[in-house]
């Protein structure tokens, strides 16, 4: 039986304290009917044998202590997925926004979801192409892996996310593929815009959209994130399809995060952010991967931007200390008209040394790989020489690292929006670079790649010119 | 405590009343699904529990039941290539029940029930024998001679002993009349006994060269990797994992990446130990507690891992342990803490933070065993402050207790310059022990090596400051040599790839002989007058020596000799070249 209480006792930011309550479960689903019989959802966060905290998700604005009134619906939070979810767009709770009706659903699912076991993970290992450089080239991605954006206020973070859910292939496959995108407290233009983008492609009706916007209420947006990996979970592991799953933006997530636990006035740890927050951002991050005898798999692009560009700020912190690697946008290099403006020397994919190699990209590419980041970081350290004692004070071999930094930047790492380079292009392009530092320095490649890529250029030279022939879509 | 009854829920914490009768740090059964939580508080009849599962769905009112035991592992043949949750609970078993999620309440024996072991006994019946005494064996793996050892807290005339197939659970002996199994129990958070503890003396050998040559650790030290996201603190670990030559390896993920242990799991079954020649799984012990598995759990998984390093430790093993990342486990400290709205100290963390850590890092050490044996457990803890900044509590506290610091980089990293030890920050304060069975196991040249070695580094941190402000052009020739030698020795000899595939691993031998090589050059070229720094670092054998990396032991003897060779054939006529131009009166060209 459903039990309704209207012992409401106290409310405070975005919690109800309700007295006198009876077999009330950790975490149970609530609903809060107001005066004017409208209702609003929330969840118990903590409970005692008489008292039950609530968090309600749509704000308490109009709640009051008197007259409205409180439903335990003895389940905790559900979602009723199906493969009806493809092409729908939702709240960030969960329900259809779209017009269209409600899901039925194959299934209900736990939205909080249990760990993988570890013994039950399969090892990612399949190479995605995005045909963006500095991704494919130096911080390959992988199906499986959650590799998120960081980036900050102003930068093309949205572009990037938008370019590689159109681009990303994995070679010589053709598999079901979906893509879930969640957004947390984004502009109704920012999720426009993502709409739009993918109706062009024509991947919408492979699209599942949950969208809390910036003037949705924050509280909504800890669950968003939970419904969205609950509907990637079922495509990927019940459906078998290969699931990108974007999540925007991280910020605003932890952002209610915090606004909860100083509501429950807890002890804060950084910036006033809860000590719990590694912990709670795992159980978003960590359900991303592939199950063994499955086919299907999720992998993760979560976006954050970085509050005043500092990767040392908790949110940016606790998220790659989770994550597989990072992709960190630049300010600078953005401003210098490099699109996208990766900046590879602090961005890192931890699983790049399973997806590349002989037989998924090119037998040169990790050596390629770790020669660009070491020339690029030479170059650059030059660069701030440079600012203290002139070009002229540099040796030769300086100036050809600081000509090499700039020639990666402009040649490498920029790329048009639209443009798709396949990962044999992008490793040329790298190896056309390295003919303008001295041979001897290439320390980090084998030697054999080097004598039949750098020396035998004429080959690859002409493949290149091959392919730039052949028209692009 | 008959009708013990949830009273409050809140995260990983309850509270539960009509306790009366447990005892802090008991093992209770919460709610209808038998959730396995620890009592971390008692006032009067209420306990405080935390609960080592998820907690959502709870309700007050649920019944708590006591066990009567402290929080214990099984300990016993088996243990070795399983993999585990932070409480012992065998996730190959949990699988199979639960599917690919794990359900909680899901009960599993850590200890396979029905695998037979061969027991040999050592002992001879009517033998009085004491606590941690051995009286048998078991083959546990090809390499491994699983001992058998007296059960604490024991002793008395053993009868009834005798050889054959046993289960864990089968009695193979009686002492006093009391039965003794293959298995025995002990709780995780208290440290197993042992007679005396020794100075550790033997190297670790880890094959890792900026570890083994410049920082290295003893077979029973301490050591911490801190270092921020991204610098390659999980790569150094798995290395040493993967290398460093103890018996026994006990690995513990805490509260990191689930992909990570499955890496673990999927390379280790196909690595091979170079020392025996088996895969390096069987030497091998998982604790794996995901970032997203309970946080409780988390803080139970270091102390389960080193309870069964120490139990190794006990049959005469050295036993290497990794915990990756003991920053997770203050983590679960500070958040169970706050739960318990204890007073917080630095950072939020609780006031014994630091007294936690002590405990943890005190378990390891090299000691003479109940069994007369000579064991030892090492520790290896990766710290991940926030920020990368090595100021904060955890990697402060831990400092304060290990022995070797390797400070990773991130603008070493940054450059792809693997592993990211900073050279500068980093120390050792074994030096002098492993130093003494170096000389005497590698070569008497090892101590003094390592001494030129580090001036040099020294030397170009110094230098570089200069270059900052004078631009590099300004420089003396010299100092221009003793730039680009220093650059030598970190591309070509700190820097080691952990992927490929002969470089991965580095013999003493071998690593000495690079050094060594390095060393040579500069002497010849402190001998010339006017070096030039460019036309040296075009020189054969400069080259030859950035490919020696690449080389197997066998082949790099060799190369080494012929690199020798043409460094003096190369550095005669750069003083021939010299002469000439000191003749003819101009500057050499």
């Amino acid at each position: 039986m459903i039990k309704e209480y209207n012992t409401i006792e106290r409310i405070a930011g975005p919690l109800v304290f309700v007295k006198n309550t009876k077999n009330v479960m950790y975490q149970e689903t609530v609903q809060v009917k107001m005066p004017d019989s409208s209702i609003k959802n929330g969840q118990v966060l903590e409970v005692t044998e008489d008292t039950a905290v609530i968090q309600v998700f749509e704000g308490t604005s109009g709640i009051d202590v008197k007259k409205s009134k409180v439903r335990f619906l003895e389940e905790t939070l559900k979602l009723r997925v199906s493969e009806e979810m493809l092409g729908r767009v939702f709240s960030g709770l969960g329900k259809p926004i779209d017009g269209g009706p409600e899901i039925i659903g194959e299934k209900e699912l736990d939205i909080n979801g249990s760990p993988i076991n570890p013994t039950s993970r399969d090892n990612p290992g399949d190479f995605i192409q995005t045909g963006i450089s500095a991704i494919d080239g130096m911080d390959t991605l992988v199906r499986g892996q959650k590799l998120p954006i960081f980036s900050g206020a102003g930068l093309p973070h949205n572009r990037l996310a938008a370019q590689i859910a159109r681009q990303a292939t994995v070679l010589g496959e053709k598999e079901k593929f979906a893509i879930v995108f969640a957004a947390m407290g984004v502009t109704h233009e920012e999720a426009n815009f993502f709409r739009e983008e993918f109706e062009k492609t024509g991947a919408l009706e492979k699209v599942v959209m949950f969208l809390n916007y910036a003037d949705d209420p924050a509280i909504e947006r800890i669950i968003t994130p939970r419904i969205a990996l609950t509907a990637a979970e079922f495509l990927a592991f019940d459906k078998d399809m290969q699931v990108l799953v974007i999540l925007t933006d991280m910020t605003n997530y932890c952002e209610a995060l915090r606004e909860i636990s100083s509501a429950r006035e807890e002890v804060p740890g950084r910036r006033g952010y809860p000590g719990y927050m590694y912990t709670n951002l795992a159980t978003i991050y960590e359900r991303a991967g592939r199950i063994k005898g499955k086919k299907g798999s999720i992998t993760q692009l979560p976006i954050l931007s970085m509050p005043d560009d500092d990767k040392t700020h908790p949110i940016p912190d606790n998220t790659g200390y989770i994550t597989e690697g990072q992709i960190v946008l630049s300010r600078p290099m953005h401003m210098a008209g490099i699109y996208p403006p990766i900046d590879v020397r602090p961005s890192l994919s931890r699983l790049m040394n399973h997806g590349i190699g002989p037989e998924k990209t090119r037998e040169d590419h990790a050596g390629v790989s770790n020669q660009l980041y070491a020339a690029y970081a030479e170059g650059m350290d030059k660069k701030d020489l440079v600012a203290v004692v002139g070009e002229e004070a540099l040796t030769e071999r300086d100036r050809q690292y600081l000509k090499f930094a700039d020639l990666f930047e402009k040649n490498f790492v920029n790329q048009g929006y639209e443009e798709n380079r396949p990962i044999h292009e992008t490793l040329d392009i790298a190896w056309g670079l390295f003919k303008t530092i001295p041979e001897r320095e290439l320390k980090r490649i084998d030697e054999k790649h080097i004598r039949k890529y750098l020396k035998g250029e004429k080959t690859a030279e002409k493949e290149k010119q091959a392919k730039a022939k052949k028209p692009r879509k | 405590m008959e009708n013990g009854r949830i009273a409050r829920i809140s995260g990983p914490v309850i509270e539960a009343r009509g306790m009366l009768g447990a005892s802090i740090n008991e093992v209770v059964r919460v709610g209808r699904e038998g959730l396995i939580g620890e009592v971390i508080r008692l006032n009067k009849d209420m306990a405080t529990i935390q609960v080592y599962e998820e907690t959502s769905g709870l309700m007050p009112g649920e019944p708590v039941e006591g066990t009567g035991k402290p929080l214990s592992l099984e300990l016993g043949p088996g243990l070795l290539g399983s993999v585990y949750d932070g409480i012992q609970r065998p996730l190959e078993t949990v699988r199979q029940k639960s599917g690919d999620f794990i359900a909680r309440g899901t009960e599993a024996p850590a200890l396979d029930r029905k695998k037979k072991w061969r027991f040999k006994p050592l002992a001879k019946n009517g033998e009085q024998v004491k606590a941690g005494q051995i009286i048998g064996t078991v083959q546990e793996s090809k390499e491994i001679s699983h001992k058998i050892l007296v059960p604490p807290h024991t002793e008395g005339k053993i009868s009834d002993l005798k050889e054959g197939d046993f289960s864990v659970e089968e009695t193979i002996a009686k002492i006093d009349g009391k039965p003794i199994k293959l298995m025995q129990e002990w709780p995780v958070k208290k440290k197993r006994p042992y007679l005396e503890k020794l100075p550790p003396s033997e190297l670790l050998t880890t094959g890792q060269r900026v570890i083994d040559f410049l920082f290295p650790v003893p077979k029973g030290g301490t050591a911490s990797i801190p270092g921020p996201f991204g610098s390659g603190k999980t790569v150094v670990q798995q290395q040493l994992a993967k290398w460093a030559d103890a018996e026994i390896i006990v690995y513990v993920g805490c509260g990191e990446r689930g992909n990570e242990m499955t890496e673990v799991l999927t390379q280790f079954p196909k690595l091979v130990d170079p020392k025996t020649g088996r895969p390096l799984m069987e030497r091998t012990v998982l604790i794996a507690n995901t970032s997203n598995m309970p946080v409780a759990a988390r803080e139970a998984s270091i102390y389960t891992g080193i309870t069964i390093a120490e139990y190794y430790r006990d049959q005469g093993f050295n036993v290497a342990l990794m915990a990756d990342s003991t920053s997770r486990w203050a983590e679960a400290l500070r958040e169970v803490s706050s739960r318990l709205e204890e007073m917080p100290g630095e950072e939020g963390y609780p006031a014994y933070l630091g007294t936690r850590l002590a405990e943890f890092y005190e378990r390891a050490g090299r000691v003479k065993a109940l069994s007369g044996k000579i064991g030892s457990v090492s520790a290896i803890g990766a710290v991940s402050p926030p920020g990368g900044d090595f100021s904060e509590p955890v990697t402060q506290n831990t400092l304060r207790t290990v022995k070797v610091f390797w400070g990773l980089d991130s603008s070493l990293s940054e450059r792809r310059h693997f592993p990211s030890i900073n050279w500068l920050s980093s120390y050792s304060l074994y030096i002098e022990q492993t130093g003494k069975w170096l000389a005497e196991h590698v070569s008497k040249g090892w101590p003094k090596a390592r001494e030129k070695t580090m001036a040099l580094l020294k030397k170009e941190a110094e230098l570089l400051e200069v270059v900052q402000i004078i631009g590099p052009d300004a420089l003396p020739p010299k100092e221009r040599v003793a730039l680009e030698i220093a650059r030598m020795v970190r591309e070509d000899f700190l820097q080691q790839s952990a992927y490929h595939e002969v470089d991965t691993f580095c013999p003493l031998e071998k690593q000495l002989g690079m050094i060594e090589t390095i060393l040579f050059l500069e002497e010849q070229a402190s001998t010339l007058e006017f070096p030039d720094a460019k036309r040296i670092s075009e020189l054969e054998s400069v080259q030859r020596i950035s490919r020696m990396k690449a080389l197997p032991i066998g082949e790099f003897k060799k190369e080494m000799k012929s690199v020798r060779d043409r460094i003096e054939i190369e550095f005669a006529e750069l003083k021939k070249r010299e002469l000439l131009a000191k003749k003819g009166g101009g500057v050499a060209k």
